[in-house]
């Protein structure tokens, strides 16, 4: 071989080389990576048996203590164009699941029944004559954001059960999301009634929020960005009374093969489109189509709600397995309630 | 991905692209990322490829295309353009940056062209479109940009360019009268006849003369959009 075919030979193993390694090393965002991304078995250094130190951010890896900061670039730059885009990605059907949720739950109480007796109890029945003030539910919605589960449950209440004290405090990590709630709220009698309060708040360490305190806890939509979900399932249990209800809401995993591939075409190529074009953010919403990606099955969630020592409404694998599905599994409510001993 | 930022996208997401970022930038064109998205979905494959042999034929073209330089708030040092003589290039685009109230910063990142260099060429026009606003002197309102548009699309040939003319029909009709009259001839004419402004260095023309600058490259200076606007509201008052 003479040196022109050496160097040329050499020049093209050098870009043989070349396109190998980025094409490994990167990950990228399109549609047919993000399926293939789903069947690989490498994964970057995520693996249970190295310390606790990287997460998954999407598709991406990123440090555990970076994930927060990240997710709340994500929601503060959607936060202004969040009920929209929601509108647009869900065709609408987040209504729905959000309706559903909320009737499923049945929040409220009946005020005439339920009265807390506000002198010392006569002798005779302690429901006897002398006048009481209802004691509504405490209803803890975290990553509440925008209010949308919120407000729905207290015109629920209002309205099916003529119930006015019970209230609901709203709690989310990103000061925009709560910003675009505290706005819908203005326009709505509940937070003059004192019914309705936003607090800034990590669902992983509620500092603000008594034990024992909260009769419902609900996270619509939410779960899936936390970094350490056991430990916020372990904080709900601790703030939740004994007798408490944990209800979430949230994106998993569809049963239906054909279903399930006209879902992901639409999540991984028009979601990302539609964010591009409404709310010129294409990487965000690339983010939560990644999240949901990342979250784990309806099973394996349902396990581990029942390890932060909730009981669930049925055993999983039987009778619908303590969960109900929505829409073939694109959402679905897991539902626990905190017992009244404690068993932990 | 062939670059940093690089999304490739199957026919279907282009398509859907083109179209959503062209409508709504028709009716809201104050986006300026749904422009520029407009720009990179329809420039594929023939158009961007043949500003980017353009750019290969000329020897400062290909200079360009070697150095890959970034227009940015860091690559210029604006207290230097300030500090230059007042005809100079650089000196025009001071003062139009600060007349404009913009920045060098505001243009965003191509992501959606699948050929590398062709994405750089894409980059370097859209960081260049402020400095044909100092060339031409035209401002930075509606009826300005769509006139610099048709000058844009008569020397490029970049179908974004051409179709953003159609925002004529959303202006008033004394500013129609005036772009079908005299920017709109005055735009063909010379974007066609004149050199290839994606070719101009403009990182070694900030000391140039401006007047200098036009004649070197066939470009006379079209009225002064700004008076005549100023003069109008005068008249009104």
């Amino acid at each position: 071989m003479n040196s022109i075919s050496i160097s040329r030979s050499l020049r093209r193993l050098e870009r043989l080389q070349r396109l190998h390694s980025t094409t490994l090393s990167q990950q990228y965002r399109c549609f047919s990576c993000s399926i293939r991304n789903q069947h690989e078995t490498t994964k970057p250094p995520t693996s249970s048996s190295q310390s606790a130190n990287y997460t998954h951010f999407g598709f991406e890896t990123v440090a555990e203590n970076l994930k927060q900061g990240k997710v709340a670039e994500v929601f503060s730059s959607v936060a202004s164009s969040y009920d929209t885009m929601n509108d647009l990605m869900s065709l609408g059907i987040h209504r729905l699941w959000k309706d559903h949720f909320v009737r499923s739950l049945d929040p409220g109480i009946n005020p005439i029944l339920f009265s807390a007796p506000t002198s010392s109890p006569s002798t005779s029945s302690p429901a006897a004559s002398s006048p009481s003030t209802p004691q509504g539910l405490n209803i803890l919605d975290i990553a509440g954001g925008t209010g949308d589960v919120a407000f729905r449950m207290l015109d629920y209440a209002s309205r099916i059960h003529n119930d006015s004290t019970t209230r609901v405090t709203v709690a989310d990590i990103n000061p925009e999301m709560l910003a675009a709630g505290r706005k819908r709220a203005a326009s709505s009698p509940y937070s003059r009634a004192n019914r309705l309060s936003f607090v800034e708040a990590n669902a992983e360490t509620l500092t603000t929020v008594p034990s024992s305190s909260v009769d419902l806890y609900t996270v619509a939509f939410g779960i899936r960005n936390f970094t350490n979900i056991p430990k916020a399932l372990d904080e709900a249990y601790r703030v939740l009374k004994p007798g408490g209800v944990f209800a979430c809401l949230e994106f998993s995993k569809v049963n239906n093969e054909a279903f399930n591939w006209a879902y992901k075409r639409w999540s991984f190529s028009a979601i990302p489109i539609i964010g591009q074009l409404v709310a010129g953010d294409r990487d965000s919403y690339q983010y939560l189509v990644e999240s949901i990606e990342r979250f784990p099955d309806q099973a394996t969630f349902a396990r581990m709600i029942q390890n932060a020592g909730f009981e669930l409404p049925a055993k999983v694998g039987e009778l619908g397995g303590g969960y109900e599905d929505l829409s073939g599994g694109i959402a679905c409510i897991h539902k626990g309630v905190k017992p009244l001993e404690d068993t932990k | 991905p062939t670059y940093e930022g690089h999304v490739p996208l199957t026919s279907i997401e282009r398509t859907a692209l083109a179209v959503g970022s062209g409508v709504m930038a028709y009716f809201n064109p104050r986006r300026a990322d749904l422009i520029a998205l407009f720009g990179e979905t329809t420039a594929q494959p023939f158009f961007i490829n043949r500003l980017r042999n353009a750019m290969l034929k000329s020897p400062t073209g290909r200079r360009i295309l070697r150095d890959r330089p970034r227009i940015t708030s860091t690559s210029l040092s604006l207290p230097y353009l300030a500090s230059l003589p007042t005809n100079t290039v650089g000196h025009t685009y001071y003062e139009w940056l600060e007349r404009e109230k913009v920045s060098p910063d505001t243009r965003s990142a191509v992501r959606y062209i699948d050929d590398e260099e062709c994405a750089y060429v894409m980059q370097r026009y859209r960081e260049s479109h402020d400095f044909y606003h100092a060339l031409t002197g035209l401002p930075t309102v509606r009826e300005g940009e769509v006139a610099l548009k048709c000058f844009e699309f008569a020397n490029t040939g970049l179908p974004m360019t051409g179709l953003s003319v159609f925002n004529v029909f959303t202006l008033k009709a004394q500013e129609r009268e005036r772009f079908w009259g005299t920017y709109g001839p005055w735009a063909v004419r010379n974007g066609a006849c004149s050199d290839d402004v994606i070719n101009v260095y403009w990182e070694e023309e900030m000391e140039t003369d401006v007047d200098e600058l036009r004649t070197r490259l066939g470009i006379e200076k079209p009225p002064d959009l700004r008076d005549i606007r100023k003069q109008e509201r005068e008249k009104r008052k």
